[in-house]
């Protein structure tokens, strides 16, 4: 059985550089398979335009099976568009009708400054994972594996939490472009396991610390970011890093007299 | 030039301590003094790079994708392998070192492989220790599930992203070696040459993606962590930014490539649904431990899965390989598929595919247990697919998938190139014809934590490195090469796209260098490549200038290098003139259809080296010595 192909018209936001103005710029999408994705169907409307003598469309891109992150843009106003839990790559064109429109813009945030066309620059989020989001363990000083045990409850969650593919929706989808959920993800994560203890604190302050320095929005809890998630993580794990970041505020301030520099 | 691995004397079991002890160390107030360059911040360079940090060197990361998170390492699914017999199942370095050797088709290093399965069990208590949730029981102790060509359960997994976890595992302990000062990151940065001053390595000229400014980085050693080429099929389960160009510039200046022709096809993959198709999509090998694999018995048998009663089916894989059963190898299981939808078994559209059945297993656990196991890949598939696998068995068909070949190194992971360094995919080391499930990530790891980081303080304490700047006539003139061939591509204005050059070479490569490969196919690919890429210089379209973010030509530099890299793989595919692991020559193959192996011309790693643009690269051999294992016709029976 042969899919039915359909045409659409897209709104596709166009900017040259950072530093220059964007626009939206308007391509009819003909013969769109509804097995496709929807990055080959941009796939496809890029070969035509460098045929035609235009510039292909940027975007970021890698893996596309939804795991390691690159890919995202907001379609029709939704981070990752219409499909839940689904990354751009891994949104199927079944998802439209024959003869939609759908506009394409890139994330936006003030701590994502546009590069070109839907390309943003999120290593803002890397500066958040250096400034605490790790466990502080060098090679070659490990006990064994199975040394500590970890009740399986407590893995799942964390491997939960740990899903998390940086890709950066959840600032896009949030009103203030808060980096709340990824930073509460990898501090929930690691928060969870026993490894991760000694440096909780430690890791709960610098991180929200240099999220703020990034220039991210705070959480008023509109929940959009988990509505957005492709990896559907929960906004509880905000709920978790705010109690986190209350007690090493308090532990900090007691900790003060004795100079513990955290 | 001679091919030394530099194999430690020695029993197999003590060679790697006895190394350690006898290589000269770095101490430590002279490492800050050394200035180290990763190219590749996937499993295996990202784990040199953080690792070489903690050390103490100077350390210098590039990475095309726009954070080192996104190498290609994170899309791994099933597990990691390690020695460890935690499920008391007879496992033992000595059997997992057994398997691969028996896995690759006896065409690997013993010492290499023997090292790589003592690390392993290193691998896990790492991962353990830098807080890598792996799936666990309900005591607490960690989970292992079973993996294709063993039969001990010795892999472990965080669902099916393991590799995400591992990856995301290394990445935190690279972000944290930024913070420290010690490792320098530079994203959206693609490598574009090696520069190598009076026969050693020095240092890597790039190109800013952004920017597109071409940059000349100076180093006493380069670690090439660059990934595999199973891209130059087009159409791969790799990420599409994965490619040939750092290894292959490094083999233009003079590093030996190893093994090209041997190129893993995955047995388990979602088949291709149109030609605008971009990649393919693995379904983990994991879903083997549950799956069952199977075609009607009857040509042309288009009746819908469940109407096709238990009688009229051939689980063949079973039935061919009843000790193995769905856990053959790839190599074997990929074959296998293929021959079944030759004899017109096939089914789905044009008959490109074969079942995997969870029905019996969901009978037997319950569906609750199966979508714990595998619930992303389940939902994975019926988002590509619109079929809901809990209902109906799924659809697979095999797809290039991992390339075991890459450049050639020694025992300290060094090419022909002193001072520089290939790990993970990128290089040949450890897997011979045919990688076995859940090692990929053991490799990279062990190479980038463990192996990469001791050897090259010996090359750094014992080499006399002449101190010059980025403005050395070396650099110089290959930024000069680099900035030339990107104003050829832009210059050209062609009518034709890169892609639909990478395309045309994609499927002459399937064609005639895929699962079968014949003199006769091997022959007219290597008229054909030539040709085509004579085409690609006169009518390719390259949009936009060189000094922006520009994709197109970043593809174009890629396919470039793949078109003359097919070459080099269909010569060495000719070459060899004997079936192993996933090299597949139908002129020699047993009357059942399995592989044969020629060990009397054949038992060597073919090591090719450049001659210049218009003369055919030259092959040396270096002779694999089996003195731990027997060799013998690989039987999964």
């Amino acid at each position: 059985m042969t899919p039915v192909a359909m045409n659409l018209t897209l709104h596709v936001w166009r900017q040259a550089s950072g530093g220059s103005a964007g626009t939206f710029v308007r391509y009819e999408a003909t013969g769109v398979s509804p097995d496709m994705s929807f990055l080959e169907m941009l796939d496809v409307v890029n070969e035509g335009l460098i045929q035609q003598g235009g510039q292909p469309i940027a975007f970021d891109h890698d893996c596309r099976e939804g795991i390691c992150g690159s890919c995202g843009m907001m379609i029709n106003g939704v981070a990752h568009g219409p499909a839940q839990g689904t990354a751009t790559c891994q949104l199927h064109m079944r998802s439209f009708r024959d003869g939609d429109t759908i506009y394409v813009e890139p994330w936006r945030a003030r701590a994502f400054p546009i590069v070109k066309d839907l390309v943003v620059d999120r290593s803002a989020l890397d500066r958040i994972i250096a400034a605490g989001g790790f466990v502080g363990v060098s090679t070659g000083s490990a006990p064994d594996g199975n040394a500590i045990l970890i009740p399986k409850a407590d893995a799942d969650l964390a491997m939960d939490a740990a899903q998390c593919i940086g890709c950066g929706a959840c600032v896009a989808a949030c009103p203030n472009a808060s980096a709340m959920l990824f930073t509460a993800a990898k501090a929930g994560h690691l928060g969870m396991l026993p490894q991760g203890q000694p440096e909780r604190m430690r890791r709960t302050l610098g991180m929200v610390e240099q999220m703020d320095a990034e220039g991210f929005g705070g959480c008023t809890w509109h929940g959009e970011c988990q509505k957005a998630c492709p990896k559907e993580i929960s906004i509880d794990w905000i709920a978790r890093l705010h109690r986190d970041y209350i007690g090493a505020s308090i532990a900090r301030r007691e900790d003060a007299a004795v100079d513990l520099s955290i | 030039m001679e091919l030394n691995a530099h194999i430690p004397a020695g029993p197999l079991a003590e060679k790697w301590d006895r190394h350690r002890f006898e290589m000269k160390l770095v101490n430590p107030a002279n490492k800050r003094r050394h200035s180290i360059i990763v190219v590749g911040s996937g499993l295996a360079g990202g784990a040199a790079a953080a690792t070489l940090g903690e050390l103490g060197y100077n350390v210098s990361c590039f990475c095309f994708q726009d954070s080192p998170r996104r190498a290609h390492s994170i899309a791994a699914q099933g597990g990691i392998n390690a020695a460890k017999n935690y499920q008391n199942d007879g496992d033992s370095i000595w059997r997992l070192f057994y398997d691969t050797i028996k896995g690759g088709d006896f065409r690997s290093r013993e010492a290499n492989v023997y090292r790589l399965a003592q690390i392993s069990v290193n691998i896990i208590d790492q991962c353990v220790a830098q807080g890598v949730p792996f799936a666990r029981e309900y005591g607490g102790l960690l989970a292992n599930r079973s993996f294709g060509g063993a039969q001990v359960s010795r892999t472990f997994y965080a669902r099916g992203q393991t590799g995400q976890q591992l990856l995301l595992g290394c990445y935190q302990a690279l972000e944290r070696q930024v913070a420290a000062g010690t490792v320098r990151m530079h994203p959206r940065t693609e490598m574009l040459d090696l520069v190598v001053v009076d026969g050693v390595a020095r240092g890597i000229v790039t190109r800013d993606l952004v920017s597109g400014r071409i940059e000349s980085h100076v180093a006493d050693a380069v670690i090439l962590g660059t990934g595999g080429y199973a891209n130059v099929f087009y159409l791969s389960t790799n990420a599409k930014g994965s490619n040939v160009t750092a290894t292959y510039r490094a083999y233009k200046r003079g590093a030996a490539f190893a093994n090209p022709c041997f190129t893993q096809i995955h047995p388990t993959c979602i088949p291709v649904a149109g030609d605008y198709q971009s990649k393919l999509t693995l379904m983990s090998e994991s879903l083997r431990n549950d799956g069952r694999v199977w075609v009607p018995k009857a040509k042309g048998d288009r009746r819908p899965p469940h109407e096709i009663p238990e009688s009229e089916r051939d689980y063949y894989l079973e039935r061919k390989y009843p000790s193995f059963g769905n856990l053959s190898p790839r190599d074997i299981a990929s074959r296998a598929a293929k021959e079944v939808c030759d004899e017109g078994r096939g089914v789905g559209p044009g008959g490109l595919g074969v079942y995997l059945d969870f029905s019996d297993s969901i009978e037997r656990l319950g569906e609750q247990k199966v979508r714990e196991r595998y619930g992303n890949l389940f939902q994975m598939y019926q988002r590509i697919t619109d079929d809901n696998p809990y209902r109906t068995p799924m659809r697979i068909f095999p797809a290039v998938h991992y390339t075991m070949g890459g450049l050639w190194v020694d025992y300290n992971l060094m090419t022909t190139i002193p001072g520089l360094y290939v790990v993970g995919e990128a290089n040949f080391s450890d897997h011979g014809a045919n990688r076995l499930g859940a090692s990929a990530l053991m490799q990279g790891l062990a190479d980038g934590y463990f192996i990469v980081p001791a050897t090259i303080g010996d090359y750094l304490a014992t080499a006399k490195l002449e101190r010059l700047g980025p403005d050395h006539p070396a650099f110089r003139s290959a930024e000069t090469e680099v900035t030339d061939k990107a104003k050829r591509l832009l210059d050209l204005r062609g009518p034709r796209t890169v892609d639909s050059f990478h395309r045309e070479l994609g499927k002459l490569m399937w064609e005639n260098c895929g699962m079968a490969r014949s003199a006769a196919g091997l022959r007219a690919n290597l008229q054909l490549i030539p040709e085509l890429r004579q085409e690609f210089w006169r009518k390719v379209n390259v949009p936009g200038h060189g000094e922006e973010l520009n994709q197109a030509l970043e593809k174009a530099g890629r396919v470039a290098d793949f078109l003359e890299f097919a070459e080099l793989l269909c010569l060495d595919a000719l070459h060899r003139e004997e079936s192993c692991g996933g090299h597949f020559r139908v002129e020699h193959q047993t009357p059942d259809g399995e592989a044969m192996r020629h060990d009397d011309q054949f038992c060597y790693v073919a090591a090719w080296e450049y001659q210049g643009a218009d003369r055919p690269p030259v092959l040396h051999q270096e002779a694999l010595v089996f003195e731990n294992v027997h060799l013998s016709t690989r039987s999964y029976k």
